[in-house]
Formats: C-alpha cells, structure tokens, sequence
C-alpha cells in the first residue's frame, strides 16, 4: 500500500469528506474505553499495584511469614547506616558507568556500520545479534565457564591472567561484570543506531561530499549530531538496565568478593528472600526506582537542554 | 570484524565444549579443538530433569503470548482509534509502566502472588511475565496500527460495518507486522524470564530452563561440557525463532529505541 502523505490524527478527523452518501456513511465506527479496559486492568493488577505496593512494604517489617507490621521509618533509617547498602548502591552507579562508556561507542560505531550497506551485512548482524538473544542466565553461565579458574580460558592463558581466579579479585570480578554486560547489550544498542542512522537524509552526506568531508568528517559532524536522540534514549535505558542488573551477579559473582560486587538489586535480593527482611528489601527496590528516575531525568537534561553544545557529546 | 570475534569465540568454545568428555575437556582445556564428537552431554542433560524444564518453559512461553494476544490488539485498537480521553489516559499509564523494572515490584509481588494462592505455580510466573511484556508490545503495536490510513476507516464506514468487524477485518489483517514482533518479543521474554520463577516458585515440578541452568551450575558447577551442552539447549528454540523472524524482531526493537 503507497501512502504519499501520513496524516495525524486531527487532521485525518478534519479531512474526511463531510458530504456522503447519507448520515450514516459519516460515523466511522470507533472503539470504545472498553476495548483497552482489559489490558489496562491486568496491567494495573500486576505492575501498578505492586509499584504502589513496594512504597507501602517499604514503611512495614516482614518475614514472609506473619502478616506485615508498620514499622514507621525503620527501613529507611536502616538503610543510612548500613555500610554494605552504601557500597552497593555506589557499585551499582559505577557499574552502570563503566557500562555506558564501553557499550556507547561500540554500539554507535557497529549500528553505523549495520546501517549501510556493504556485502555479507545480512549475514554477519545475523551472527553479532546473537547474544540479545540469550537469556542473561544463559550468558551468565557461559562466561562463569569460559573465565573457571581450573578448567577455562584462563587456565590456558596464565601469562595473560596470573593465577587466573578473575572473579576472586574485585578488579577481576567488576572487569569481568562489565565485559558480560558489553558483550550482551550492545547489539542491542546497536539496533536503536542502526534505525537511527538509517534516517539521516542522504543529501547531508551528498553535502558533505561535495564539500570534500572525509569519512571521519562525516562522521563527526553528520552522523554523530544526528544520533544525539537515540544516544538520549539508549543511555537511558543502559541506566536502568545497568541498575537493575541482577542475574548476572547473582550467577557469576554472588556479590563477591565478600560484598565487592554485590550491586543494590543483589543486595536487595539478598535482603528479601535470603535474610526474609522483606521491609528492607522493598525500601531498596523503592530507592533503585528513585536513583534510575534521577539519572534518567538528569542525563535528559544535560543532552536536552543544551542544544548548541558540541557535535561529540553524549559520546 | 572485532566484534565478529568477540561474538563468535565464547560461542565457539561452548558448541566445542558441548561435544566432548568431560575428562578430555579438562585435560585439552577449551580452547583446543574437539577430537572426539558425542551427544551424550545432552542426553544426559535431559535425564537430568532438562526435559521437564523444557515442557514447563513451552508452558510459560506459550500462555504469555496468548495473553499477550488476547489483551494488547484490542487496547492498541482503542489508543489508535478511539476518541475518549480515558484510552489517552490509559496509554500514558503504560509508557509511565516501560520504566518499572520487573526487580523494583518483586517484593510486593511475592506478596500479591502468596496472598492469591499461586505461589509455586506455573500461572503465578506467568501472570506478572506477561504484564511485564504489556507496555513494550503495546507501544510496538499502536506504532504499526497508526500506520493504517483513515480512508480505508471510512470505506468500511460507508459499507456500514460495526467496530468489531473493523477490527478484525481490517485492523489485525493489516497489523500483522507488528503482531508477529510482539509474539517474538513475548516469547523471548517469557522463554529467557529468570527474576520471576527464581522468587515465585521452588519445586522441581515448576523449575524452568533458565533456574535449571542456574541451579545445574551450582550443583554440578566442575561438569562444564554438560553445563554448556544445557545453556545450548536452552537456548536452541530462542536461535530457531530468529532464524525465520529475524526481520520481526529486529523492526520491532528498531522502533521501540528510535520513536
């Protein structure tokens, strides 16, 4: 089907012709409230409810067990003077970081890549879309077994890895944690550029060409520029993600060394359904939620607001 | 090209690792190419229990596209089409539900889940799972039905039709697009879901592929090959599926970071 011109709704509205056959050819059947009403209620039951639930449990003392007690501030304030939340919620923003920085440009320069439109690009995004497809449980134990200190990678390459315990260092385990991550999410990522760059106008780079810009040129003075909404969007979703990282720790590091790695959604995790303080768990989740709406809500802000700001920014 | 081998390598030492002993894996270690060819850690993987994780995983997967089937089409319908302010309302109410992370609401779920009775049940995972896949395959969905032009609304007005047969003879037929994305999307999620059965359930009869694997790596954690030969199979009907909707998926995904 060819559309020339896709109108919005209004005017789509405003364009039907309103001389037809008869009252009747004007009422073009439209669906009600009610239609959406099922999907909005399950909705509601299952994520909603909970979201509103976890405030509530955040302000009550719960083993699992007895019925929940109000607890006034207990929670919270346990949480301020707790060491290991601390260091938790800190690992969780510097994971994330690290996260950011390795996963950006490697997903900007791979979706730029697959946006054009050389021989073999089919076949080998084919191949490097791969691990979106893997559960995080999967790529977890496929890198636990890759890096075994005795029976892995490592073993055969002692005179790249010492002693080869990667995950026995804290070093070793953020490394390793933030390897898995790359490997797993930036195709990903790299899907978001990929449609991006596809939209860019040829005629800019036709411009540029004319102009004598070479490719790094085009690059940083076209492509970039062009991807600033997609760089907002992707670096958010990293931000969430990275802080609500939870299968991977808890299947290559258990948190440790000691509590090395033992992120915030671990460590709440851990506090809920291992020590049955279901309280402070729910007082985590509450403040993972606030931290991730923070960053999200700043990272809009510094790219959204500053629109004249150099074409490399983001990056 | 980099990439290509940071892809390829991990993958090429589990295939490699999956079809040799156990004993000649730790003695040629992984990077060594295998030089004997056998099945029996994947045979033995399933007399492990693999078998029933498969099943109970097909379970969850299946029931979550249905639902997703049953609900997202209709509410997509009405947020397109209808003019009432409650389907805008309702819209918004699922863009503000893409940002809540399934690790933020697991506490209370456990509750809601307890308190309904439907702790270690497969439908107490498959419940919050397919709520959690709502939001993205509703904003996937409303994408591909805005694209329906209004004429071909008012041809089927003027032949008098009711909203129901709009709907199911003009509005799903052209969305198919967007429906096979969101049935890859769902199954995906369902099929590779962890958070959820980790917490919701906790007998062998309810495990899925996922806790498998991670209990497998626990328990057996020296037996790598079989521990391989399992992440393989879990994820062998995942790799099917993108091999035949590889376009679905990636289209879907496309346009969920670039709208």
């Amino acid at each position: 089907m060819v559309v020339l011109t896709t109108p919005v709704e209004g005017e789509r509205q405003r364009q039907r012709p309103r001389t037809g056959r008869g009252p009747s050819a004007h009422t073009v059947a439209r669906p009600g409230i009610g239609w959406a009403l099922p999907a909005a209620l399950f909705f509601t039951l299952f994520a909603i409810v909970p979201l509103v639930l976890v405030a509530v449990l955040s302000f009550a003392s719960w083993n699992g067990l007895e019925a929940p007690r109000f607890a006034g501030l207990d929670n919270w304030s346990g949480l301020l003077h707790d060491p290991v939340m601390i260091k938790s919620l800190w690992l969780s923003v510097l994971l994330t970081g690290l996260g950011v920085v390795t996963q950006t440009p490697l997903a900007i320069l791979l979706g730029v890549w697959a946006a054009g439109r050389q021989r073999n690009r089919a076949v080998l995004s084919a191949v490097f879309f791969v691990p979106l497809l893997l559960s995080a449980t999967a790529v977890s134990v496929l890198w636990r077994a890759l890096l075994d200190p005795n029976f892995g990678v490592p073993a055969q390459a002692r005179w790249l890895f010492g002693d080869g315990n990667l995950l026995g260092s804290r070093t070793g385990a953020i490394s390793v944690l933030v390897l898995v991550a790359t490997w797993q999410f930036t195709p990903f990522h790299a899907l978001i550029y990929q449609g991006a760059a596809r939209a860019i106008p040829e005629v800019l780079y036709q411009a540029a060409a004319i102009d004598g810009a070479g490719r790094v040129r085009r690059f940083f003075h076209i492509t970039l520029p062009q991807l600033r909404n997609s760089v907002i969007t992707s670096v958010i979703l990293m931000v969430v993600g990275g802080l609500t990282t939870f299968d991977t720790v808890l299947i290559l590091t258990q948190g440790g060394p000691g509590t090395d790695t033992s992120i915030s959604a671990y460590y709440m995790y851990q506090k809920a359904f291992r020590e049955f303080d279901f309280g402070q768990g729910a007082a985590i989740a509450l403040l993972l939620v606030v931290v991730a709406t923070v960053i999200s809500l700043i990272v809009v802000r510094i790219s959204g607001y500053d629109k004249m700001a150099g074409t490399k920014e983001g990056m | 090209m980099l990439w290509l081998g940071l892809v390829a390598f991990p993958l090429y030492v589990m295939l490699g690792a999956t079809v040799q002993s156990r004993i000649e894996y730790s003695t040629n270690g992984p990077l060594s190419l295998p030089r004997s060819f056998s099945l029996s850690n994947y045979t033995q993987d399933f007399s492990n229990g693999f078998g029933l994780y498969f099943l109970n995983t097909l379970i969850v997967t299946a029931s979550v596209v249905g639902i997703v089937l049953l609900l997202v089409p209709p509410l997509a319908f009405s947020i397109v089409r209808s003019r009432s302010r409650g389907s805008v309302r309702i819209f918004r109410l699922f863009l503000l539900g893409l940002a809540i992370p399934a690790q933020a609401v697991i506490v209370p779920m456990f509750y809601v889940i307890s308190k309904a009775g439907l702790y270690d049940n497969l439908i107490g995972v498959i419940l919050p799972t397919a709520a959690f896949c709502l939001p993205v395959c509703a904003l996937i969905l409303t994408g591909t039905m805005r694209d329906i032009t209004g004429e071909l609304f008012e041809a089927m007005a003027i032949d008098g039709a009711t909203t129901r047969r709009v709907f199911f003879q003009l509005v799903v037929p052209l969305s198919r697009g967007g429906l096979a994305t969101i049935v890859v999307f769902s199954a995906l999620q369902a099929w590779n879901g962890f958070l959820f059965p980790l917490v919701l359930t906790q007998s062998e009869e309810t495990k899925v592929l996922t806790l498998g694997l991670y209990n497998f790596q626990t328990e057996h954690g020296i037996d790598i090959p079989g521990l391989l030969a399992a992440v393989v199979l879990s994820t062998v009907p995942v790799l099917l599926v993108y091999l035949f909707a590889r376009r679905a998926l990636v289209q879907g995904l496309m346009g969920v970071g670039g709208k």
